[in-house]
């Protein structure tokens, strides 16, 4: 127990100490300079933003549509397992092989090329277990004594969701949203070849043009450039603000969650 | 009416996750199917070599996948003792408050991304295992299998502490009334009984491991050779994905080389999964909850 909590305590410490050296107002705000040495990457935290915004605004409405058929309209059936299956499994997908499927169906297939667009659909694919699996154990919580309440008022199936499911479940929906966040903004594999870019001049102009993303940014300065040595410090820079992102949002959304649970039971 | 038409589409939704992953699966065998008019499909995966920009380039994938397997066995002896002890400290020593602070800061390492994992490994172990075993790159198997154990190990604890959970506690009563102690209930009651659970986390832990592309990308070394021992770089299956894709131009024979790993990369997950999950469904019959 205490050795695994030892590994995270260890990845805290050393990029947490080595990368706060490094951040500064500079390093946030500006852009790269100098191939990569010096500057900030400003950039790339806009683009990791941008594509983790595209990829919840893709796969929050599937998601939760998914997850209200689940379990309110149909909760059992031979569909219903099928779908169920294909969640576990699309879940358990490795992210290479999404970024490949992005790859041959965005950027070929429809067109959309290296960009945004593609970045965020691809990773919205990604999230959609995660979503559909936290908003129902979010439904599920709902008591079944309102959901009777509003039917014998009158209400119909869909004003009884509408009106009194989902709002009671909301606060879960969004914990499960926010997890998504943090699982997205940290993703690479499925944006190497759909979204990312090692270098841009300046921000993305629109859905269609390549970001940089900090994933990927941490990934090509230690393996690409010319000049390792000082392209390390802004290395650990960037894997300072990622951590400390996906950290914070993640943590957040977990001690939601520990504080649901106890309300529940 | 209305009704019918809401429920219509949510139920046109709801398909969604199956239509993408019959889609994954789809464009998985358009795309690596060329490749095997070219060259067999025994001849691709027990090839010993790969070289897939020489020419006439080679396309055996046997290198990649002996290398996946080795680094996803070792991440195995590192994430089992350590996910199931987790859970069972989680579960059945640490008292109420302990586990408020201990479980969320479990889930805390879950969410850590793998290319800050990478990149750990690659400033902060590497180095070191350089040093200790004298090598001339710290960049190996074992550096990949150390930092992919410790990336499973949330995955294999997170649900093998479930599995411990539904063990009914009427179990651990019976134990203790025939005058077991805390330590034989544990090893001869509670873990028989959760076995099969925690045999579902093993294996959900080695399917993440497989699939874990950045960290070994960064660490492995990235040697598209046999390995022979722990300490040599390799390059598994999803590095050599993730490293070649951008090179590989699209619609050359090396692109649908490259579609058939990942389809194959699928099969072994996809498999894995299935097993999972019929292990875990007889599990949940034995103790008597409904599916």
């Amino acid at each position: 127990m205490f050795t695994t909590l030892f590994f995270l305590g260890l990845i805290i410490f050393f990029v947490g100490v080595r990368g706060a050296k490094v951040i500064s107002w500079e390093f946030l705000t500006q852009i790269p300079r100098c191939s990569m040495t010096q500057g900030g990457v400003a950039p790339a935290i806009v683009g990791t933003l941008y594509i983790t915004l595209g990829a919840i605004l893709f796969s929050l409405p599937l998601g939760v549509a998914c997850a209200v058929y689940l379990c309110e309209y149909s909760p059992k059936g031979f569909m219903v397992n099928i779908i169920r299956i294909s969640i576990n499994n699309l879940a358990g997908v490795p992210s290479v092989v999404f970024g490949l499927f992005g790859l041959a169906v965005f950027v070929k297939f429809f067109g959309f090329g290296v960009s945004i667009l593609s970045g965020s659909l691809t990773l919205g694919i990604l999230a959609l277990p995660l979503i559909i699996s936290s908003t129902q154990e979010a439904l599920l919580a709902v008591p079944q004594s309102i959901r009777e309440a509003s039917l014998s008022l009158g209400a119909t199936k869909w004003e009884t969701i509408k009106r009194i499911v989902l709002p009671a479940a909301l606060p879960g929906i969004l914990t499960g949203v926010i997890l998504s966040i943090g699982r997205v903004a940290g993703e690479t594999a499925p944006i190497l070849f759909t979204a990312a870019a090692f270098y841009m001049r300046g921000y993305p102009k629109s859905v269609f043009s390549e970001v940089m993303a900090l994933p990927y940014h941490i990934y090509a300065l230690m393996t690409e450039g010319v000049h390792p040595d000082r392209q390390m410090a802004i290395a650990y820079g960037c894997s300072f603000i990622l951590l400390f992102l996906v950290l914070s949002i993640s943590g957040i959304a977990i001690i939601i969650r520990q504080k649901q649970r106890i309300q529940h039971g | 009416m209305k009704e019918k038409l809401y429920k219509l589409i949510f139920m046109v939704l709801a398909f969604a996750s199956l239509i993408f992953l019959l889609g994954i699966v789809f464009i998985l065998f358009k795309e690596s199917l060329p490749i095997f008019s070219k060259v067999n499909i025994g001849k691709f995966i027990f090839g010993r070599f790969w070289y897939p920009t020489y020419s006439p380039p080679e396309f055996g994938i046997l290198p990649l996948i002996l290398a996946s397997a080795w680094v996803t066995f070792g991440a195995i002896l590192v994430c089992v003792p350590l996910g199931v002890g987790s859970a069972l400290y989680l579960n059945e020593l640490a008292g109420p408050r302990q586990r408020a602070i201990l479980k969320p800061l479990v889930e805390l390492l879950a969410s850590v991304p793998s290319v800050v994992f990478g990149f750990f490994g690659m400033v902060i172990v590497t180095p070191f295992l350089q040093k200790i075993f004298n090598l001339p790159t710290g960049l190996t198997a074992f550096n990949a299998s150390l930092v992919l154990g410790v990336m499973a190990t949330p995955t294999v604890c997170s649900i093998a502490e479930d599995a411990l959970n539904y063990v009914p506690k009427s179990f651990r009563e019976a134990s203790f009334a025939l005058g077991a102690d805390r330590w034989q209930t544990l090893i001869q009651v509670v873990i028989p009984a959760a076995g099969s659970g925690i045999s579902t986390a093993i294996i959900l832990g080695m399917s993440r491991a497989i699939g874990e592309t950045m960290t070994v990308l960064m660490v492995a070394g990235g040697a598209a050779v046999i390995p022979h021992t722990f300490l040599e770089p390799v390059r598994p299956m999803t590095a050599a994905i993730a490293a070649e894709m951008g090179e590989a131009p699209v619609g050359s024979s090396h692109y649908h080389a490259l579609f058939a790993i990942a389809l194959i990369l699928f099969l072994v997950t996809f498999i894995f999964n299935i097993i999972a999950e019929i292990v875990s469904r007889r599990f949940r019959i034995k103790l008597g909850l409904s599916g």
